[in-house]
This record gives C-alpha cells, structure tokens and sequence, in this order.
C-alpha cells in the first residue's frame, strides 16, 4: 500500500510538471489519445465482457482505467456516461461485484426498461470494447464491517443488483461469524430471476444464506406483488434484522411505512434507483399552467408561468442568476439543472436530464424544477 | 467579388436598416426554420466530426512539438513548424471558438463544452466569451456598443467619430496583426469599460490578474519550456514557436477582418435596434457580416467563419453545418432582397484593407449613414 502511495505521488509530480508544458490542456488530454483509459481528468472504462443474464437484462464487465478510484464497497453505484447519437447521457448503476483490486474489472448489471433510451441501449446494444465514462462510485448502501448478525435483504426486480454485490463480498469473505441473512426477492417468475440460479446455487452452498423467491406472474395462480403486509409470514424475526432494501419505489414506500410505524425506521436502509434530488414541493405542472421552481443553494422556491424564462423568474424571485445578453447566444446563463424537465422558449422543444446545464435565458419550467443555484 | 449588392440604390434620407421591401418577420421564419433542420437532424455525425478535429489538433500538436526538439536539422523545422502552426489554428477557430460558443454544448460533454473549455491563447476564456458571445454578438456591427467594430481603436464606419489618431491606422493595424492575440488579450480586458464605468476597477484589477497569469504561462510553455527542453535545438525550436504563434494569429486576425469589415457590409445605430423583432435582429446579422468563399480547407481553418454570416445568424449550431446551410440561407436572404456578402479570400481581405484605409481620413462631405460601407454609388 506505501509503495502505491509513492507510486501515485510520483505520477502526480510528473503530471504536474508536464502539465507547464500541455497547459491549457492536461498531459491526460494527450494521452486519452493513445487509450481513453490513461484519461484522469474524464475517467473510461472499457467494456470487456457483455452477458445475457435475463431476455431483458445483461451483466456488463467493465475494466476502469486510471481516473477511477477503485475503493467501492458493496451496494454502491456507479455512475456511468454513454454516448448515444453524439449525446452523452449520464446514469447510475449499482455494482454487483465486490471491490477489488486497482484497475481490476467490475460489473453492473443493467435491465432494458420498456421507454428507456439509455437502459436499452447498455443492455442490448453496447459491444466488448466500448468505452463509457465513469464516475466515482458513491452511495451508502452498504453492510458496516463487521456485518450485524442478523440480515434481511428485501429486494424486487433489478432491485436485486447492489444487493448481489453484498451477497457476492460476504461470500468472498467466507461469510463472517456468526451471521445470519435472508435475502427476500421478488421477480416476475424463475426464468426472468437476475441472477436466478446463482443465489439458488448460494442459498445451497452457503451455511449462512437463506433464499425465499416471490413470483408475482408464475404458476396458475400467481401470486401478486410482494407486499410488505407478507413480510412477516415470511420472516417472523423482521423486527431484529438490519434490513436493506432496494427495488420499485412502491415497495420502498410500503415498507418504509411499516418498519416506521414499528418505531424500526433506524433498522431499514432504502436504496432509489435514479437518486435525484428532491423536487420542489407541490407537483402540479405542465405545459399550459404555472410550475414550481426551487433554487436548491439559495433556497427560494418560486412558482412561474409556462412562457416565463427561468432567469427572469428567478431574479424576481431575488435569486443571482448568472447572466449575459438574454437571447440565447451568448451562454452566459448556463445552470446545472437537478431535477425536471424544461421547455426552449426558441423550439419548443422539451428537455433536460439531472446535471445538464440549461440556458436559463430561454429555457421555461415544464413542470417542477430544481436548479443549482 | 461582391455577387450580391442592393438591387437598387438606397435613397440618403431613407431609414434603411430593412433593405427596402423586406418582408422582416417572414424573414425571421424562414431562417428559423433553417435552424430547426439542422437541429432536427444533429447527432452521432456532428459529434463525430468534432472529436476528430479534437484529435487531430493534438496529434498535429504532438508531432510539431516532437519535430521542433531536433529542428538543428532545417527539415524537421520546416514540418514541426507548419504542423504546429496548423494545430494552433485549428485549436483557436474550430474549437476553442466554436466550442465557447456553446455550439457543441448538446453534446452534454463535459471535455467539449462551453463552462469547461480553455484555449491555448493569453485571453482567458471567460474574458473572451463576455466581449465576443455577449456584447459583439448582440450587438453586431452597432456603433457604440460592439466594441468589434474597429476594437476601439479603429475607425470602420463613418459613423464613428474621427480623430487624428486614425490617420495612422493602417500602420498600427499592421503593425499589431503579427501580435494579435497579445492584443486580443488586452482588448478583453475592456479598460475602455472602466473609464466609461461600465465596469468597476476592482473588476478590471482581477480580469488583468487572471490574463497576466494566463499569458504567463502560455508564454513560458512555448518561449521557455519547450526551447530548454529541446537542448541543442533551442533556439530553432523558440523560433518555430514564436512563428507559430504569429502566423496563427496573423491568420485569425485575417479571418476576422474580413467577417464584417469588406465592402458591403453595413453598421448601424442603437437607435436603429430599438425594440428589434427577431426578424430584424436576423437581418442585422446577415447585414453586418460577410463569407469567404473557397474550399474545405479554407472553411476548416477558418474555424468556418469563412461562414461568418451563418454563424452571426445561428451562432450556436454545430460549425460543421454551415457549409450545408449556407446555400439555403443565401437563397433566402436573395429572396428577400437581403444582400449577401461574399468573395474570395484575397478580394475581401483587399476590400477590407481599402476600408481601414479610406477610414483613416476624414469626410470631406458630411453624409449621414444611409449606405452600405464601400458603396460609394449615389
């Protein structure tokens, strides 16, 4: 670990220096040249691998290069930049694989959501040598170390992924004393289980590791969504387990009403899938009425007409918005936008993804919105 | 040649921003639905096109720089020279200026973007993207507020204010072209803004800290680093940058001369942009602005301001489109009676040499500003 350190500082030095030479630009932005794996300042990963798990959903091994900070643990996610049709889009997957070494390949594993671009296209249409942008890994969804004694792991769908990982570091680790997991899963039936004959072969192997699967569409009779109501039919010692869970938000919802009503909200770690931050507070909105909007830094929340540009709006609301001439050409105005969607007063057009930077001089809320500023 | 003039000449009294008959607004809907097609249709080929450019800037970079640590040897002078002049042009026109400009934004590339891009030259980006995309694209060619209309120490129309100082113009615009981006770093700074007190000194204090530091560092990397580095070949090497560096900016200053300065292209008044309709503000651009015509290569090292009157009117749309746009927008410009500046190289970089210099003297008769610049008919 020292000589690493050593390692890295040297490399560091290096760059620095040669930075005097590359300035404006970073030595980085010469070597992304030869593989953009070298690229620091815009970590890449490579695809290696690409894996079918279910019809829907594929595994994708990812080899990180330099700028990637190997140090997740398990249950975090990873944001990852795919350019589809020119334009990069930005989206968090949660690693299934447990941390490993510097460089070393990890996994995500991505479902084709039936309207989603980005989804379809990591699990259908990417191919081995690929290239995607990454970003740190981060959330904290994850066991403490040591882990309690006692686990419930409640999961639906392609909630299964951070959990996967947890699975996969504890059975790494030989599982760890005396602990004792249930992982309650629920999938539409056995063939479409990610990861299905894996956490079987586990629930098999594995001395510590319970599986109870939940089909809601198998069999003549099926059985309906996994509620939380069913849990302790399931589980009678729900109460006593450190609970993660991660699936659709209805049933993060549910559940996080039950273990509060319980007085256990403590007990019960939720993992959202597109963690955004919180929307303004009332979620009327559209085209034709007035929308909300909040200013996340400054802590205004205004509401605005649908023809209403968001730097007007905002300076009357007495936010400092950053601006320039006000007719779209000078893109002095630019704000990263956090959460909504936003209209071009010049096209019409409707867009906007989390951490896109908006022209607030044309740009009017369609809908609630949150800007960074 | 100038191809296109007004059809009729323009009567001294007249109010002649709309050239007569100018149906302004369909105008305006015509060029917009230009924009909307190529938006409609910008995607995996645009961005393709710039990260080629992207890599192909620094390789030429890479291999000028390595060729001028062994220019001892006149060969490898001559190439390293030429690629690194060539990669310092690209780098100032077809990306860092379109890319400021934010027409690459859509890409949603933090590594190609408007917030994030900076160029090899001593202006800061943020000094360069107030003066250029705010004040002299919003306001094109109008006296008193586009500080491009002769970069306050030029006379460029008869609308401005002679003073003896013109007189020498055409020297010190001569003189000063081999260091334009030295000047260029200066002219951002707006010291002008501070005496008018449009800007406040403190405001001025911390730009010029943020130039001197930037200048600091381009200067060392390409007259102190480079030529240490190169040993025995330090000297040649100093000399193939510093010729780099002036023939690049000699280029860029050409290329900007001749975007709104040649015979043709007209200025105006605030009063004349008062409450200016969409419509209008499309006709100003298209008014105040000229094309160069020539081939691929000339439009790629131009940074496409070749196209420089499609970029007034669409200045965030890719700059790989201007070339298919361009057709379009003359034809409809044409059809409305608008002219449409253009020439080859030499004619508008002469047309506009012939403007600084008929700028140096007085009026000897008073006109008011009723006429194309350059058109002398009437």
């Amino acid at each position: 670990m020292p000589r690493r350190v050593l390692t890295e500082g040297a490399v560091r030095l290096v760059l620095g220096a040669a930075g005097r030479l590359t300035t404006p630009l970073l030595p980085d932005d010469y070597l992304a040249l030869a593989d953009p794996l070298l690229s620091r300042r815009w970590p890449a990963g490579r695809v290696e691998e690409v894996r079918a798990e279910t019809a829907e959903a594929s595994t994708l091994v990812l080899r990180p290069g330099h700028g990637w900070r190997p140090a997740h643990r398990a249950g975090q996610y990873v944001p990852l930049g795919v350019r589809i049709d020119g334009v990069l889009h930005w989206r968090a997957y949660s690693l299934t694989t447990p941390p490993d070494g510097p460089g070393e390949p990890f996994s995500i594993t991505v479902k084709a959501l039936p309207e989603g671009r980005v989804s379809r296209y990591l699990a259908h249409r990417l191919r081995p040598g690929d290239v995607l942008r990454l970003g740190p890994a981060q959330g904290t969804f994850h066991l403490p170390a040591p882990p309690p004694r006692r686990v419930l792991l409640l999961t639906a769908g392609i909630g299964i992924t951070p959990v996967m990982a947890m699975l996969r570091a504890l059975s790494d680790e030989g599982g760890t004393a005396g602990t004792d997991v249930l992982l309650v899963h629920s999938s539409p039936d056995p063939g479409r289980t990610v990861f299905g004959p894996e956490l079987r072969a586990m629930a098999e192997r594995l001395p510590w590791f319970r599986l109870h699967e939940h089909h809601t569409r198998a069999g003549a009779r099926p059985a309906g969504h996994l509620t939380p109501a069913r849990l302790p039919a399931v589980c009678p010692d729900w109460r006593e387990r450190a609970t993660w869970a991660c699936g659709p938000a209805a049933l993060l919802e549910s559940a996080e009403r039950l273990w509060a009503a319980a007085g256990l909200a403590d007990r019960l770690h939720v993992e959202r899938f597109r963690p955004l931050p919180p929307g303004p507070s009332s979620p009327a909105g559209s085209l034709s009425s007035d929308a909300r909007v909040r200013f996340a830094a400054s802590g205004v929340e205004t509401t605005v007409g649908a023809g209403t540009p968001l730097l007007q709006a905002g300076e009357a609301a007495g936010v400092a918005m950053p601006s320039g001439c006000r007719m779209g050409i000078c893109f002095g105005c630019v704000t990263p936008l956090l959460h909504g969607r936003v209209r071009d007063l010049r096209t019409g057009e409707v867009h906007g993804e989390p951490g896109d930077l908006i022209q607030t001089c044309v740009s009017a809320a369609c809908g609630p919105v949150t800007l960074d500023l | 040649m100038v191809t296109a003039v007004p059809t009729e000449p323009v009567l001294p009294d007249s109010p002649d921003v709309p050239p007569r008959g100018t149906d302004t607004e369909a105008l305006g809907r015509a060029l917009d639905r230009i924009r909307a097609d190529v938006l409609a249709r910008r995607g995996a080929e645009d961005a393709r096109y710039i990260h080629t450019v992207v890599a192909v800037h620094r390789r030429l970079e890479i291999g000028g720089r390595a060729a001028l640590a062994v220019s001892l040897l006149p060969p490898a002078w001559l190439v390293g020279t030429a690629a690194l002049t060539t990669a310092k042009i690209l780098e100032n026109l077809e990306l860092g200026h379109n890319i400021m400009h934010g027409q690459w934004d859509w890409m949603r590339d933090p590594a190609i973007h408007s917030t994030t891009w900076e160029w090899d030259n001593p202006t800061p980006a943020y000094a360069w993207k107030h003066t250029h995309n705010h004040i002299h694209h919003t306001w094109t060619n109008v006296v008193g507020r586009d500080r491009d209309l002769g970069f306050t120490v030029l006379r460029m129309t008869k609308d401005q204010a002679w003073r003896p100082v013109h007189l020498f113009q055409p020297f010190y615009t001569a003189l000063g072209a081999p260091f334009f981006e030295w000047l260029a770093a200066l002219y951002d700074l707006e010291a002008d803004a501070v005496l008018q007190r449009r800007k406040s000194l403190r405001a001025f204090l911390r730009d010029a800290t943020g130039t001197v530091r930037k200048g600091v560092r381009q200067a060392a990397k390409d007259y102190l680093f480079f030529p240490v580095l190169a040993g025995p070949s330090a000297l040649p090497c100093l000399l193939g940058n510093l010729t780099a560096n002036t023939a690049r900016s000699l280029w860029a200053h050409t290329v900007i001369f001749c975007g709104h300065f040649p015979d043709g292209v007209r200025s105006f008044t605030v009063e004349e942009t008062e409450n200016e309709t969409r419509g209008q503000w499309y006709l100003r651009q298209a008014l105040g602005s000229a094309d160069i015509e020539g081939g691929t290569v000339l439009h790629v090292l131009s940074g496409n301001l070749s196209h420089q009157i499609e970029h007034h009117l669409f200045p965030d749309l890719p700059s790989n489109r201007y070339a298919e746009i361009a057709p379009r927008v003359r034809e409809v410009l044409t059809a409305h009676g608008v002219p449409y500046t253009t020439g080859p190289l030499l004619k508008q970089y002469a047309s506009t040499w012939a403007r600084i210099c008929r700028m140096a003297l007085p009026d000897l008769r008073r006109t008011t500003r009723s006429r194309p610049e350059g058109d002398e008919s009437v």
